[in-house]
């Protein structure tokens, strides 16, 4: 009922193209910042933090990353774990090497060393395409978790073969290491990813998002317009690198804080956000956000109801998430290859209209 | 000859071997490929699936026992009989004909005409059911699976080498299960090119290939071709699984047999038996001797990404593949 443009009026192009040209959903959207800016960091405990709200804000960005490349660019890539490898082991060589400098460069920078490694591993998508090119980006994966388990420097030599985050703060406030609070946790993982979503949808809306959707749709089609494929595909594949890469130091650093490659960064991660983009829905940022919160959510949900309430043993509730995730990427290919961004779509355009039909 | 060069000979030979269990893989990739344009990520955890179900059929083991007996607190496991090795076979044939009807049935008939990376996208999360419901079905312990393969080393091969290397050699090490291997996929090989070749079926198989309109114009039945198609790769996988999995005993791992023939089929081309064929050799004896020679120098292991990495720069020259067919692209 007040889900409505009418009277809503429209006096520039600007407030035209705005993301939210609905005035209910500007509002909502403020009130969901301030919400997770002013009222979660003082609920938050850490379990909430640990299971919940820090996973589902670093897989967030993984999402986003993947997503610009997978449903905006139409490259598909099964080396997401190799890359957040990439950003976490940045991440780790920085922090390391300059003690000094703010974790938050360390970060950005871990990023920016994934976009190059991206941009290295996206050359063959000039030549092959489709799943040609899944299979390449499995070379990456496998490649970087090899490289990052055999060359001790990455590691610095540690005798373990793990790397450890060392404690670091973030104006005043330890945001990795053991003594690190809940909240500053997830402040920290939130004011990253906010920054970073509205950088994605920016950048899909303008020039480049829609050279990078034109090579999606058909690539030789995209070209004889004027498209250079090789700046839109590597652009693509550096964005979403770096994207790939803010997580995969985040994830390291700040959400496990110490890490063995093959079983934090392995091609099940790759497999797990590419789901999450799935079911969440390719090409758009808000599928993304409910991708990465439902895979996050689910695992949890059904440890609640198996192992807590039904009392199963955990290995075959484990076993049950297996298929029901399995079965679900198969309905929504089926079903709604949209995701579940599309579902509230229709959701809004029944709301515009309730309670009146027409 | 030095016996340097007989270890890197022996090591290639090993490779070979190898190569033809990827190529034994490959070849169930190529078969769905081929008929219905579906790059089939499941195949790995179908033979793993196969691999578990032969072996819970010959144990009598109850299917879900685990799940049963976590809601309604029995303790069943086993039936109390044992299958012989060829009845499980067969019957474990038949499961996966079942299956193959299943997938044709209610998942590819409603993807028909979906792009090519939906239908691998929508492969990867049927390979994720198929895991669970194997796990739920025979439990995830490792298995052992014995069905009378002859093991361990050939030491008729290995007192008949021996004369070829100086005093400290004693013959190329070759595991019997190897060479079972070897023969049973050129059987199956040559089993499938007859068949595809010789009969009926073969041909309208074929037809399919070629043009999915084309054949449903003359009367081949596109739904009955696929779900053939299916039976067979389900097959196929059955055989991988018993061979991987009287290497190696029935784990998880044996579905990451899947990512072994990938770059396989990379290289051979998607669209082509021999191709599966030849890049799995290839690739077999390539990662044994990269790993050989170069191996020791960066740290060992390399068998897990030097494949890819070949097939990528292989790629970048020649995108179809050794033998696939020339890509042509049109708007």
């Amino acid at each position: 009922m007040f889900y409505r443009e009418a009277g809503d009026f429209k006096t520039s192009y600007r407030d035209d193209s705005q993301t939210f040209p609905i005035s209910f959903d500007r509002w909502r959207y403020y009130a969901v910042l301030i919400v997770a800016f002013g009222v979660i960091p003082f609920l938050i405990n850490d379990y909430w933090a640990n299971a919940l709200l820090v996973p589902f804000l670093i897989y967030a960005i993984a999402a986003i990353g993947l997503n610009i490349l997978t449903g905006y660019c139409g490259q598909v890539s099964l080396g997401t774990g190799g890359f957040m490898a990439v950003g976490a082991y940045a991440c780790y060589k920085l922090m390391t090497a300059f003690p000094d400098v703010s974790i938050l460069i360390h970060v950005l920078l871990a990023g920016g060393v994934t976009a190059l490694v991206g941009v290295l591993f996206g050359l063959p998508s000039l030549r092959i395409k489709g799943f040609y090119l899944a299979v390449a980006t499995l070379a990456a994966q496998f490649f970087l978790v090899w490289l990052f388990n055999k060359v001790p420097w990455f590691y610095n030599y540690s005798a373990s073969g793990q790397i450890s985050a060392p404690e670091r703060t973030f104006l005043g406030h330890a945001v990795t290491g053991p003594a690190t609070t809940a909240s500053a946790k997830y402040l920290f993982c939130l004011a990253i990813l906010v920054v970073l979503a509205w950088l994605a949808r920016n950048l899909t809306r303008g020039t480049i998002g829609r050279k990078w959707m034109a090579i999606r749709d058909m690539d030789i089609a995209a070209e004889i317009i004027g498209v250079n494929p090789l700046t839109a595909k590597l652009s693509a594949f550096a964005v979403s690198s770096f994207f790939v890469g803010v997580s995969g130091a985040l994830f390291f650093a700040v959400y496990l804080g110490a890490v063995e490659v093959g079983e934090a960064f392995g091609i099940q991660k790759s497999f797990l956000v590419l789901f999450m983009i799935i079911i969440g829905g390719l090409g758009s940022i808000f599928g993304s956000f409910a991708g990465a919160a439902f895979l996050v959510l689910l695992p949890v949900v059904l440890k609640v109801i198996g192992v807590d309430l039904l009392g199963w043993p955990t290995d075959i509730v484990a076993h049950i998430q297996l298929v029901i995730i399995g079965a679900l990427i198969v309905m929504f290919l089926i079903l709604e290859p949209h995701g579940l961004a599309q579902l509230w779509r229709v959701a809004k355009e029944k709301l515009r209209l309730w309670p009146f039909p027409y | 000859m030095p016996t340097e060069i007989l270890y890197g000979v022996e090591v290639a030979l090993n490779g070979l071997m190898a190569g033809v269990l990827y190529a034994l893989v490959a070849l169930g990739f190529v078969l769905i490929f081929k008929a219905s344009g579906i790059f089939n990520y499941s195949q790995g955890v179908m033979a793993l699936f196969a691999a578990l179900t032969l072996v819970g059929i010959m144990e009598g083991q109850v299917p879900f026992a685990h799940l049963i007996n976590a809601i309604f607190g029995t303790k069943i496991h086993h039936f109390g009989w044992e299958v012989p090795a060829l009845l499980a076979i067969a019957l474990t044939t038949i499961v996966m004909v079942v299956f193959a009807w299943l997938v044709q049935r209610f998942i590819f008939r409603h993807l028909v005409g979906q792009e090519p990376i939906i239908l691998f996208m929508a492969t990867i999360g049927l390979a994720y059911f198929l895991e669970g419901v194997g796990d739920l079905m025979w439990g995830s312990d490792i298995k052992t699976l014995d069905v009378g393969l002859p093991q361990g080393a050939s030491f008729w091969i290995e007192e008949n080498t021996a004369f070829l290397g100086g005093e400290d050699f004693y013959g190329f090490f070759i595991d019997k299960l190897d060479v079972v291997a070897a023969v049973v996929a050129a059987v199956l090989v040559a089993g499938l090119v007859i068949f595809s070749q010789y009969t009926k079926q073969g041909r309208a198989m074929r037809a399919v290939a070629d043009d999915h309109q084309a054949a449903l114009s003359v009367g081949i039945s596109l739904s009955f071709i696929w779900v053939l198609v299916w039976s067979l790769a389900g097959f196929v996988a059955l055989v991988a699984g018993i061979m991987w999995g009287a290497k190696s005993g029935v784990q998880f791992s044996l579905s990451l047999i899947a990512l072994k023939a990938l770059p396989v089929l990379m290289l051979g081309g998607f669209t082509s038996i021999p191709g599966a064929i030849v890049g799995g050799l290839i690739i077999g004896v390539g990662e044994k001797l990269f790993e050989f020679l170069i191996g020791p120098m960066v740290g060992g292991a390399t068998e897990n990404w030097f494949a890819y990495v070949l097939a990528l720069i292989f790629l970048v020259f020649r995108p179809q593949g050794l033998f696939g067919e020339k890509i042509i692209e049109r708007v």
